[in-house]
């Protein structure tokens, strides 16, 4: 009993991780039809962006901040300008096979001007236990799942509360209607692409302390949060949030339960009986049918 | 005109088939390796081309049935069978698994497919990984025999090229056989239209679930060519990232074309090692020069050529449509 209450909270702390990934996965398909093949890789590129600036000398605040804002020029504007411009007229696949490219050169990249090895990475949360409800448990889940929390919430804010997140919504669900009433439509695409950035480069600080800095890293949490964004159901924010935390916490759970050598196999399964039981995910809506 | 452009087509095509027969006799051995992947990945990228080219159904598994070809091929010959038995095996268990895969693809459609085939692609890299009593895990499999074709052996490099080729050949043969006939047809009709396809009386039905089987299949075969061509495999190399691989070949190449996949893994295999040179910046080389490719046309390389045939043909047919009406309008 007492170990699941710690894998719950380690499930549910990279489970948040998972759903911030999984959040701007599904924004750039809403606003954009973008599927984004590199979602993982753009969530190990800021880690060491960060830690480029550290071996310049910045302090490890200045660093996350360099890191962050980098990450939004270069993951945001600069993806959204050189890639997802030029292409997104040509349709869904020539654009999901461009972001699949982009994955590799990433990949190798950092492979190349970084390192091959695994780099240890500093955590924002400091290390020890707190006592909840009588219990040792790691302060760093806590802080992960805290800040993570604090994230989503933030962002459900912007999107249901502000105005600007009324026009983000109503560029994502009709953007030919959206622009008639004036909305600044394509000011609406870039923001989602910034969130994204900006939600990519946060979950790099949160996880890369637990799993180190690798130029490999992102192909196992890309996957994570493509499951996670269609288990909870891909036209939904609150739908990748869910999913995130379900992913997470079944991951866990699986690994201590089922097997280590099979832990991987049951988000697959269960992103399979979804689809084909419920394709439009947990919480979402059934997409109409363009025939 | 026409004969004389398809009079100059065939000599092209006969160009390049004495090339790959004559050239790879002044290769070296690794020359031959990566030249036999070439035809191994352009069978496998032909059969991917089918279901996702011509009958439209996005598959991220191809590489999967790679490796279920590649494992049925190295048990089969590593027990002492002959490796047409293990391809038989290949062809028969791809197009079962790549029938039941199918079935998703009746009920969703697009990225949901995409996603269901790659989760099926992850399982697959699983139980290749952890069913050590099959697949001896992480080991892998090693000393794959090649085989002996009408009593002569194909050990040495060379003579396994020719049985890549052939088989190439053959697959080449039979699949442009079945794009010509309504079988092919239908294919088409299911990726324009499924819904006219299906008022025209085409059960889109079996032929969805008939176009991921013999893709598959495709695969199968790739994966027995592969599995005596390296003479080791292990799980690795049939992980996601084949799929992903196999996929852009197709894309790259231009899906929906005949010979999109020879070109797309031509720029797969080849490229990668002619920018060798380059060291470590060649996969980076690589990426970038597939994201340019696809900006500047997303219908992949025949793609540019077929459109710069078609606005040939557009402007001699509106050229001729001048002379014609310039030839009317003197007459009062």
């Amino acid at each position: 009993m007492s170990n699941l209450l710690d894998l719950l909270i380690a499930g549910l702390a990279t489970g948040a991780i998972y759903a911030i990934v999984a959040v701007g996965f599904t924004l750039l398909w809403q606003t954009s039809q973008t599927i984004n093949f590199a979602q993982g890789e753009f969530v190990m590129l800021p880690a060491f962006l960060m830690l480029a600036a550290m071996h310049a000398g910045a302090p490890f605040w200045l660093a996350i901040i360099f890191g962050m804002l980098l990450s939004m020029l270069l993951l945001g504007l600069g993806f959204k300008m050189l890639l997802v411009d030029p292409m997104l007229r040509h349709g869904v696949l020539p654009l999901a096979i461009a972001t699949m490219a982009l994955a590799i050169g990433l990949k190798e990249a950092v492979k190349q001007f970084f390192s091959a090895e695994a780099s240890p990475f500093p955590s924002i949360v400091p290390a020890g236990d707190i006592s909840i409800l009588g219990r040792q448990v790691a302060l760093q889940s806590v802080g992960v799942l805290a800040l993570a929390i604090a994230a989503v919430v933030g962002l459900t804010a912007l999107l249901n509360r502000t105005s600007i997140g009324h026009q983000m919504q109503a560029t994502a669900q009709n953007p030919v209607v959206a622009r008639i009433i004036g909305i600044p439509v394509e000011r609406m695409i870039l923001l989602t692409f910034l969130i994204n950035a900006f939600l990519v480069a946060l979950a790099s600080l949160l996880i890369t302390p637990i799993y180190l800095a690798k130029f490999s890293s992102g192909e196992v949490l890309g996957q994570a949060a493509f499951i996670a964004a269609i288990v909870g159901g891909f036209n939904q924010v609150r739908g990748a949030i869910a999913g995130g935390l379900l992913i997470g916490v079944v991951d866990n759970l699986a690994a201590a339960y089922v097997s280590t050598q099979y832990r991987a196999a049951v988000p697959m399964v269960l992103l399979i009986l979804i689809i084909l039981l419920r394709p439009q995910g947990l919480l979402g809506r059934a997409e109409e049918r363009t025939v | 005109m026409s004969a004389l452009k398809r009079y100059w087509r065939v000599a092209l095509g006969m160009v390049v088939i004495a090339a790959l027969i004559i050239a790879p006799m002044y290769l070296n051995r690794y020359g031959l390796f990566i030249l036999s992947q070439w035809a191994v990945m352009t069978i496998a990228a032909t059969g991917l081309n089918l279901t996702l080219g011509y009958a439209g159904q996005v598959s991220l598994a191809q590489g999967a049935f790679v490796g279920i070809g590649a494992y049925a091929a190295a048990i089969m010959t590593a027990n002492g069978m002959p490796l047409i038995a293990g391809l038989g095996v290949a062809i028969v268990l791809c197009f079962a698994i790549g029938w039941i895969l199918g079935y998703p693809a009746l009920r969703v459609q697009h990225h949901y497919l995409a996603f269901v085939t790659l989760a099926f692609s992850t399982l697959a890299f699983l139980v290749f990984r952890n069913e050590s009593w099959l697949t001896n895990g992480i080991y892998g499999i090693s000393n794959i025999p090649r085989p002996t074709i009408l009593g002569y052996p194909t050990n040495r490099p060379l003579p396994f090229y020719y049985v890549c080729l052939g088989s190439l050949a053959l697959v080449s043969l039979a699949t442009w056989w079945l794009i010509r006939s309504p079988w092919g047809r239908a294919f088409v009709a299911l990726r324009e239209n499924p819904v006219r396809a299906l008022s025209l009386g085409i059960d889109t039905r079996r032929y969805t679930l008939m176009a991921f089987a013999i893709g598959s299949a495709l695969g199968g075969v790739a994966g027995t060519l592969y599995a005596p061509l390296t003479q080791y495999i292990d799980p690795v190399p049939f992980n996601l990232s084949l799929s992903l691989d196999l996929l852009m070949m197709v894309i790259v190449g231009g899906s929906g074309f005949f010979f999109g996949p020879f070109l797309g893994a031509m720029i797969a295999v080849l490229l990668p090692e002619w920018l060798r040179f380059t060291q470590g910046y060649y996969l980076m080389i690589y990426a970038v020069a597939v994201i340019l490719l696809l900006i500047y046309s997303p219908t992949g390389i025949l793609g540019i050529l077929d459109r710069y045939l078609t606005e040939r043909r557009t402007k001699a047919a509106s050229a001729l449509r001048a002379v014609a009406k310039s030839g009317l309008e003197p007459a009062p």
